[in-house]
């Protein structure tokens, strides 16, 4: 047995928890699995111009093992709620630490999608639900049929709102993730000079592949290309 | 040149403030802005008014006291430099100045654009020090500094405490200024003994003292007068987790 006690475990994530370090790596870690569901949805997403056998087979090889499939569901809602309850505390820490706000502020270095993280956030949080409605559940969907995702996805999209309201979505995506996939690696402590400047131009590329990649789709249905 | 100001002008932290408006003709492009601060002054003085109040102290960029916003910029718009060598060749004539304390929860308004910035004191007491025993200097040599760390040290050591890290920042975060602490202590030698309960104390110490978080801008590297970078802020974080999850305390 050491002669030097240790802090008990518990004590120590109570103390990264407590400290706004520690729900930013939160957001960083959980923000990591969503941005890792984003590509994988994206990647999903793209086989419908491999025709409409593709991906209604696709669906169904996702519900084919339920367990596995509510697994996954349950990690993202994990992720999503940590997430969301992270920003929501360190918003209000950052709301008290300047109760009496400049009334002339001309910010110098960072971009305006940096700035409103939160916004972007609740936007994205009230697509996701829009979103499962729409296609998951299909209980926001005029002519919803299960697992037939194609018929669903152009059906869907043939109303030019429901379209507008996805590309919107997808471009408060786009700049959640320039900043986000590039400042979780500051937030987890990883920057150097040499490879900083290459991450963020990683993330501004990454961002707008998923960007363009998920926007094509209703573009390509409002323009008949898919049908 | 003629000038235009528009100050904050506030009698202490319980009372409100607003803008008070003064033109400033004749303002000599040579003149530092803390000298047209100056020469606004007497001009109030003269009449019987009370002078705007603000601090500064060494006027050479050294000593960390002077600082407000000029135009929502902290220090103005030029960068790498505190407001007392900041000079009036860098505006034109007919330019319309806002001049605003630095806002933020931790530092309380004294008086127009002087603000108590001793919460930045109590994050230094909290860790940003090393213990090392009074009496002769040791020898310089016997302690072997490698070159890269004693520069990026000497970097960090840079900070002034001037405060525009937390002015600057929409969260009104001390994370620039307490990095750069960690930061300077962190790569010596001499820092070893105390580093990891300085990251935990210096982390917590900002949380306590009121401060925001990080959210990654680096509007602080932008404002900060010795441009210290947002890098530094990286390694607190590493400091930080290092400490919470491996060391015993
Ligand atoms: C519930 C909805 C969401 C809200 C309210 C939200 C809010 C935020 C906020 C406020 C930040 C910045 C934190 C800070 O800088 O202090 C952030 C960062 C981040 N978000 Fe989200 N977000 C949401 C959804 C998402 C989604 C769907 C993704 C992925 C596709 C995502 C990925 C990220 C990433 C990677 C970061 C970077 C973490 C960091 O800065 O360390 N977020 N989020
Ligand atoms: S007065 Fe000393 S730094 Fe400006």
């Amino acid at each position: 047995m050491s002669s030097v006690a240790s802090v008990g475990s518990r004590a120590r994530v109570a103390r990264v928890w407590q400290a706004p370090i520690g729900k930013k790596a939160v957001m960083a870690l959980t923000g990591v699995v969503l941005f890792g569901f984003v590509l994988g949805h994206m990647l999903g997403n793209l086989q419908i111009y491999l025709g409409s056998e593709q991906i209604d087979h696709y669906a169904v090889l996702l519900r084919s093992s339920p367990k596995l499939l509510w697994a996954v569901r349950g990690v993202l809602l994990v992720a999503l709620v940590l997430h969301f309850v992270s920003a929501a505390q360190l918003k209000s820490i950052s709301r008290a630490a300047r109760p009496d706000d400049y009334r002339k502020y001309d910010p110098q270095r960072s971009t305006l999608g940096a700035r409103t993280m939160l916004g972007s956030g609740l936007l994205l949080l009230a697509f996701v639900v829009y979103h499962l409605m729409h296609f998951t559940f299909g209980n926001a969907h005029p002519d919803f049929e299960e697992l037939k995702v194609h018929h669903n996805v152009v059906t869907g999209f043939q109303e030019w709102p429901v379209s507008v309201s996805y590309i919107v979505a997808m471009v408060f995506l786009g700049m959640h993730l320039r900043h986000g996939l590039w400042s979780m690696f500051q937030s987890l402590g990883v920057s150097h000079p040499r490879y900083t400047p290459a991450l963020r131009t990683f993330a501004t590329v990454f961002a707008v592949v998923i960007v363009i990649g998920n926007v094509s789709i209703p573009i390509a249905v409002l323009a008949g290309l898919i049908g | 040149m003629r000038i235009t100001l528009h100050v904050w002008r506030q009698k202490n932290a319980k009372e409100a403030g607003s803008f008070v408006r003064y033109d400033v003709p004749d303002v000599s492009e040579h003149m530092s802005f803390l000298e047209m601060l100056d020469v606004v002054n007497e001009g109030l003085i003269a009449k019987g008014q009370d002078p705007i109040a603000f601090d500064h102290d060494c006027r050479e960029g050294i000593c960390g006291m002077c600082g407000f916003m000029i135009n929502g910029a902290a220090h103005g718009p030029l960068r790498g430099t505190t407001v007392c060598q900041l000079h009036m060749r860098k505006f034109s004539d007919g330019d319309e100045l806002w001049l605003e304390p630095w806002r933020a929860k931790a530092f309380p308004v004294l008086r127009d654009l002087a603000v108590d910035r001793s919460a930045l004191d109590r994050i230094i007491a909290a860790g940003g020090f090393i213990s090392v025993p009074t009496g002769s200097a040791p020898e310089a040599n016997a302690l072997p500094v490698p070159k890269e760390k004693a520069e990026l040290s000497m970097d960090a050591a840079a900070c002034i405490g001037c405060g525009a890290c937390v002015a600057a920042c929409p969260n009104a975060s001390a994370s620039l200024f307490t990095a750069a602490k960690v930061t300077h202590l962190g790569l010596l030698p001499q820092g070893q003994p105390e580093r990891s309960r300085r990251a935990i104390a210096m982390v917590a110490a900002m949380n306590e003292n009121g401060f925001g978080h990080c959210t990654n801008l680096a509007e602080c590297e932008a404002a900060c007068p010795k441009a210290i970078s947002i890098e530094t802020i990286a390694r607190m974080n590493r400091d930080f987790f290092a400490a919470s999850f491996s060391s015993r305390d």
